[in-house]
């Protein structure tokens, strides 16, 4: 949709593995090796998780892992930064609320 | 798990890898530890081509010189670590790294903290909104991750960042409608300024961004344009229909752990802020801890590699591998290299900035 398949100084979008990942249940294509925050983005999927107190959307910040912005439950694992955590086959992403839940509750 | 290495080197940018290859030529073990899957730091993001005389790289793209760098590690023998925290530093001097979730340890007679900058946010009504992002996070994900994550884009801030990344975006095939500068003057480079006028994007000095609207996500952002005071002059506002909004508005050096050594600090604004002071050398104020790049003052990849130069062979030198005679000589041309970048209309004030910290690291 949004995926940057050529480029006048990077060339042609290399290919690659294909990987599914499941969004809120729904599958996903990914490129392998890629963050999550990326391949939703690629999707046009930008809300990310919903702030605990007053409900906001958050989505991508600062990509490189270091404003939290971007977290999302992931394999039912709450607050994973989804900017520098690479896609894997089958991964579970959730869109947070709020600090979310542990699936397990530890 | 202990390691022990004659230099560690925090960071695998532009200035770690530097300082990583000058202390491995004069024959130091060295590591580099850096939390990132990838090193680099953000040079393999830079898809343009560097400027200034030959010695600096001009006219090798970014991610060239990345490649360069780590080429040349590699072939010296240089350890890098990625996926690596190091979390702290304790008397030894000892890092405290923490990698997959397993401790371990790494005593080093010298370090080089050279842990970079992250970018700085910018708060107005909605600037929360998903679709509003660091320059720089534009940046990662356009030319690494090669994904668009908005087709209309407002750029915040005309310094050196928010006009490469504008030219940048528009060459991955978004449209910018506009950058908005509150300062009277462009904050770039004139060549960045005028490729990006020729392309069609208005530049608008003394205007600044009042908001942006959306409900799950920004759909629209208003700008408006400043007095003499910097306040919102009535009646000038404008909406823009972009769902994009990317912040250039600055760095921020991270220096979190020379804050944990209870180092002596500076604040320079013209240099990003809170700055570890540092002799001519690059050493801190504690003896043995070199800085190196952004963390020591924010300027470019360039200058960021001959500071790690320096550090790299200072600390060799500390540790005997250079005699001071061959370490001098050697020294001192990169000092004559980065004078050459601190000098001319961008630059100056950096050189007199530079100054303050490296008068103030000196009273030791």
């Amino acid at each position: 949709m949004v995926r940057i398949k050529d480029h006048p100084i990077l060339g042609a979008l290399e290919e690659t593995q294909e990987i599914t990942i499941f969004v809120d249940g729904k599958p996903v294509l990914a490129r392998a090796g890629e963050p999550i925050a990326s391949a939703l983005a690629a999707q046009g999927i930008r809300v990310f998780r919903n702030t605990a107190n007053r409900k906001e959307p958050r989505g991508l910040f600062c990509a490189i892992g270091r404003c939290t912005d971007c977290m999302m439950t992931v394999n039912g694992i709450p607050n994973i930064r989804t900017c520098i955590t690479p896609v894997r086959e089958g991964m579970q992403v959730e869109t947070q609320d709020g600090l979310g839940r542990w699936l397990n509750d530890g | 798990m202990a390691k022990e290495v004659d230099i560690a080197v925090v960071g695998a940018g532009p200035a770690g890898l530097m300082a990583a290859i000058e202390g491995a030529r004069a024959g130091a073990k060295v590591l580099v530890v850096d939390e990132n899957s990838s090193p680099g730091g953000q040079l393999f993001k830079q898809i343009h081509k560097f400027f200034g005389s030959r010695e600096h790289r001009a006219g090798i793209r970014g991610f060239s010189i990345g490649e360069e760098l780590l080429d040349e590690a590699q072939k010296l023998g240089v350890e890098i670590s990625l996926d690596t925290i190091c979390w702290g530093i304790f008397p030894g001097p000892e890092l405290a790294l923490l990698r997959n979730d397993t401790d371990f340890t790494c005593r080093a007679e010298r370090i080089i903290i050279a842990t970079g900058a992250s970018e700085n946010a910018l708060a107005f009504p909605g600037w929360t909104l998903p679709g509003v992002m660091g320059a720089g996070a534009a940046q990662t994900m356009i030319n690494v991750h090669r994904v668009l994550p908005g087709q209309k884009v407002l750029m915040v801030g005309s310094g050196n960042v928010g006009l490469i990344v504008t030219y940048q975006l528009l060459q991955a095939g978004a449209r910018v409608a506009m950058i908005v500068e509150a300062m009277l003057e462009i904050g770039g480079y004139g060549v960045h300024a005028g490729k990006i006028r020729r392309a069609g994007v208005p530049i608008r000095t003394r205007h600044t961004i009042i908001s942006c609207q959306g409900e799950n996500s920004v759909t629209s952002a208003t700008i408006g344009r400043l007095d003499e005071k910097g306040q919102v002059i009535s009646g000038s506002e404008e909406t823009l229909d972009v769902d994009m909004v990317c912040l250039a508005v600055g760095l921020t050096p991270m220096a979190e752990l020379l804050f944990t050594l209870k180092a002596d600090f500076k604040y320079v604004p013209a240099l990003g802020g809170q700055l570890p002071c540092h002799d001519e050398d690059m050493e801190t104020s504690i003896e043995g801890i070199y800085v190196a790049g952004d963390v020591a003052g924010v300027e470019e990849a360039s200058t960021a590699m001959e500071e790690g130069c320096l550090a790299g062979l200072a600390c060799a030198e500390s540790l005997g591998l250079l005699d001071s005679l061959q370490a001098g000589a050697e020294k001192q041309k990169v000092k004559k290299r980065l004078q050459a970048l601190r000098s001319g209309p961008f630059g100056e004030h950096r050189q007199d900035a530079k100054e303050i910290l490296t008068r103030e690291g000196l009273i030791k």
